[in-house]
């Protein structure tokens, strides 16, 4: 649906997108990830047409967006960082302009802000002036002005930036639930989103991809040790000498006791059967194991891991 | 064509649903008003004066012409005040866009930045064209009261009109090359005195080059339309500067493209 090849931009001699290149499939949603500044927003204005590639080629739905244009932007929902909202109308009159800019004919206008405004969930705040709305309902706005011409791909710039806690959560399913109908890029320097709801991440830094997978895929295949919380009944001394001894155990990473019970953070090697070797072990010296629990590396780490350059790319 | 509508259709209410276009005409009308009472007051004591003295001299009074005493006068004084109305009208034009991001929706949609210019301009030159069209009420009070000739007034608004054109151009040209209203009023007004002042150095510069300024003044060119003289080359001139700002105004937003 959209493949973008070997796209640069320069600034002068700022190179703000430096020869990237990734596809993305129809009905799937794209996590476009990267620490602010990492050209992002640079990347999703050229493809939506908004400013022109130094190199490289954008293509969505079969046109370049460089050759046509007009057929490009027809086909694209885009919903900037900012909302790009006419504060001083209501949010009909804006959302009738976004229809009637975005070629629906005069008829079908009513029906599509209707259909829009239901998806979003804005049917209450219709008839109120954008200005007076909240900073959830105005991003809903924007979303709504989207989606109203029904577009095969959506281009949503950081969809959840400055909204609370609730509302992120409510953009996020709606974002969800929009995916299978729309193809949709997301971008985002928030890394639970992106496990949450896309279908693959590019994580993007100074311009380049650095990786680029499943978000499941990227957390497997950086993660070579695993972290694992045992709580034993037991000393803690003895305990944590018997652990150390076990094999596949780097480190102990942490430990305490308190009320009789030891409770330790193990570094285990992810190769050998570690979590097998320390039951057999504990039974055996008589120590009742209360609790085993293996600590999933988050994007957080794949993050933290790629970032500080110790990451290869992935592909 | 649909396109440029549905862009002159929100830009032209949004002027109504925020004070702008209301302190605009108001104040527009106010001071051409003004004017008005001046000039018809000072022809009155004029005539009265005349009369006086014709009686004096047991003759009959001279007659006095209307037209060139109040309604010449009067137009040319409109011409003066467009001048300082038109940055008002035509700031937010691009700016306001350029800093609420909203150009981005508008050059991410699926029209020519063509279609987004000419729409703007034809909104800001449909609220001058009215506001320049509601200063009817003075003319009508002079046909009212005295006889004055019709045709001239007539000519003097499609004067009116086509500087607006003119001058309207320049505006939304500026306002396409600033996110700052202010600086957008300020660039214009600029620009429209440089365009009125350029006339009177007409006046200290001989040959060509006065010839050349003389040419140049937005002004100057009015002067024949307050007179009800209609000259295509001054409507000309007017509809040339209007084009060439709106392609300098299409240049620079698409310019935006490339350097942002």
């Amino acid at each position: 649906m959209i493949e973008i090849r070997n796209l640069t931009k320069r600034y002068g001699s700022f190179v703000a997108v430096d020869d990237i290149s990734f596809d993305v499939d129809r009905g799937k949603i794209l996590g476009f990830l990267g620490p602010n500044g990492a050209g992002k927003t640079t990347t999703m204005r050229i493809v939506t047409g908004f400013m022109p590639a130094t190199k490289g080629t954008a293509v969505v739905a079969g046109y370049d967006v460089a050759n046509d244009p007009i057929e490009v932007k027809s086909r694209i929902g885009y919903l900037p960082e900012t909302p790009p909202l006419y504060v001083d109308m209501t949010v009909e009159e804006y959302l009738s302009f976004a229809a009637r800019i975005k070629q629906i004919d005069g008829k079908a206008v009513p029906g599509a802000i209707e259909s829009a405004c239901e998806k979003v969930a804005i049917r209450d705040v219709q008839t109120k002036v954008i200005k007076t709305l909240s900073k959830g309902y105005k991003q809903r706005v924007g979303l709504a002005q989207a989606i109203i011409h029904d577009p095969e791909v959506l281009i949503l710039d950081e969809p959840t930036i400055g909204l609370d806690p609730i509302q992120i959560k409510e953009v996020r399913e709606l974002i969800k639930s929009l995916a299978g109908n729309h193809t949709i890029i997301l971008s985002t320097h928030i890394l639970p989103e992106v496990g949450m709801t896309c279908d693959e991440v590019v994580i993007i830094q100074k311009g380049k991809i650095i990786a680029k997978d499943t978000p499941d895929g990227l957390a497997r295949s950086m993660r070579r040790s695993e972290k694992l919380t045992v709580v034993v009944e037991g000393p803690v001394e003895e305990v944590s000498a018997a652990a150390t001894g076990t094999e596949g155990v780097v480190a102990i990473l942490e430990s305490s006791s308190q009320n009789g019970q030891c409770s330790l953070i193990l570094e285990c090697d992810f190769k050998h059967h570690v979590r097998k070797s320390l039951s057999n072990m504990f039974s055996e010296k008589g120590w009742s194991l209360i609790e085993m629990k293996v600590e999933e590396s988050t994007l957080e780490d794949v993050f933290i891991h790629m970032m500080s350059g110790s990451g290869r790319a992935q592909s | 064509m649909r396109n440029i509508l549905t862009i002159f259709n929100r830009e032209f209410r949004s002027y109504f649903s925020s004070p702008i276009a209301y302190v605009v005409i108001g104040l527009f009308l106010v001071l051409t008003g003004v004017f008005f009472y001046l000039l018809t007051s000072s022809f009155l004591q004029y005539a009265a004066n005349l009369q006086w003295q014709a009686a004096r001299m047991r003759q009959p009074a001279p007659p006095v012409n209307v037209n060139h005493m109040i309604i010449r006068p009067l137009f040319s004084n409109i011409s003066v005040i467009t001048l300082f109305v038109v940055p008002m009208i035509t700031m937010r034009s691009f700016a306001d866009d350029k800093k609420t991001g909203t150009l981005e929706l508008l050059l991410t949609s699926p029209v020519t930045t063509a279609h987004i210019v000419v729409g703007k301009f034809l909104a800001a030159f449909a609220l001058y064209t009215i506001m320049a069209l509601l200063t009817w009420v003075y003319p009508l009070v002079i046909v009212l009261f005295g006889d004055p000739d019709v045709l001239p007034v007539a000519i003097a608004y499609i004067g009116i009109i086509g500087m607006g054109a003119a001058s309207v151009g320049i505006g939304v040209w500026i306002s396409s090359m600033t996110e700052n209203q202010i600086i957008a009023a300020m660039g214009t007004f600029v620009a429209l005195l440089f365009l009125w002042l350029v006339g009177w150095f007409a006046n200290f510069s001989s040959g060509a080059m006065g010839g050349f300024f003389q040419y140049l003044s937005i002004v100057e060119h009015f002067d024949d339309f307050a007179k009800g003289i209609f000259d295509t080359g001054h409507l000309m001139y007017y509809v040339s500067l209007c084009g060439i700002t709106l392609f300098l105004a299409h240049q620079s937003i698409e310019s935006l493209r490339w350097r942002s």
